[in-house]
């Protein structure tokens, strides 16, 4: 059977694209260095929030804001965002049609504003609760991760809209491929931050 | 392992390999339903003490993480040595700042009689 090399992060186009295949390695580890370093900023964040999470200066804790069933949701949401993500990238590394590509895209991208939507209304609902960022130290935390993350998933939206602007406008040539190379490295990154925000924000502080 | 050369893949070879990569993203989204599932249904039901629960929880998002870098970013051993090397070491940082992070200011609260216990 045969076994394919990789040769940077992220599902690699394959000698079917030789001369793009080549051209992507060094701007592929460069874009995995910065999510790298985006990692660090957001571990740094996730310090902070578990120094401050018991500072609620007896305002609400989070047994009183979080809503365990929109954070499963919002979960799944976004885990099926980065299999039809998957799927787009398999379409690009195939040659599929490019309608079929931008489908994949587009559903991508209806699962994260659906995500975003969802969040949207958990902090309004926070805010209804008297959960505001300046009530507490807790509450700054909060509000400083979970929306730096929503953020992310913000500019990575609108970064996928562009592609598919640049998909209609100029086809699928290398800079093209490469975009949605990298905003594909992008979302899977930021879904595992999602992880680590359920598992440590809300799991945790609902335990 | 027989590297293919860029002329000897053919068509059948391919149609082999995109089912096989499918295949992968299906497993992996698979085992990240369930390591989400499961957290979720023991916090939601509460059948534990609180300390295991916790190691519970933790041990789960490392696997899903794991799960994630393996079908989704494609990084393994058996794949260019940098990148995981690169997420290696960006996880150790990652660990010392925020343990040490925790632990000093865990230290402090304590010493402070600060009515926080991480």
């Amino acid at each position: 059977m045969s076994q394919e090399t990789f040769k940077y992060p992220g599902l690699n186009l394959g000698a079917g694209h030789s001369k793009d295949d080549d051209a992507v390695q060094t701007t592929m580890f460069g874009f995995w260095v910065f999510l790298m370093s985006d990692a660090i900023l957001f571990g740094m964040v996730f310090a902070t929030y578990v120094t401050s999470v018991h500072a609620t200066a007896g305002g609400p804790g989070p047994k009183d804001l979080y809503d365990i069933n929109s954070v499963f949701i919002e979960t799944l949401l976004l885990l099926a965002s980065s299999f039809t993500f998957g799927m787009a990238s398999l379409a690009l590394k195939y040659k599929h049609s490019a309608p079929r590509l931008v489908t994949w895209l587009i559903v991508t991208l209806l699962l994260g504003a659906a995500f975003l939507g969802f969040e949207t209304h958990d902090f309004l609902t926070m805010f209804a609760k008297g959960g505001s960022p300046e009530r507490s130290g807790f509450l700054s935390a909060f509000f400083d991760l979970v929306p730096l993350h929503g953020l992310h998933v913000t500019g990575a939206s609108i970064w996928l809209v562009c592609m598919i602007g640049q998909i209609a406008r100029y086809g699928l040539d290398t800079r093209t491929k490469l975009g949605i190379m990298r905003l594909a490295l992008f979302w899977h990154f930021l879904d595992i931050v999602w992880i680590a925000i359920f598992t440590v924000v809300y799991l945790a502080g609902l335990t | 392992m027989n590297e293919p050369t860029h002329d000897s893949i053919g068509t059948a070879d391919l149609k082999q390999q995109e089912r096989r990569e499918f295949r992968s993203y299906v497993w992996g989204v698979g085992l990240a339903l369930m390591l989400t599932v499961v957290p979720f249904a023991l916090v939601h039901w509460g059948v534990m003490a609180r300390r295991a629960l916790f190691i519970m929880i933790g041990a789960f998002a490392l696997v899903q993480m794991i799960v994630h870098f393996r079908f989704f970013l494609h990084i393994g051993f058996r794949r260019k040595r940098e990148d995981l090397q690169l997420i290696l070491f960006s996880a150790l940082v990652l660990f010392i700042m925020v343990a040490g992070t925790i632990w000093i200011m865990a230290d402090l609260a304590a010493r402070m009689a600060l009515p926080i216990h991480p």
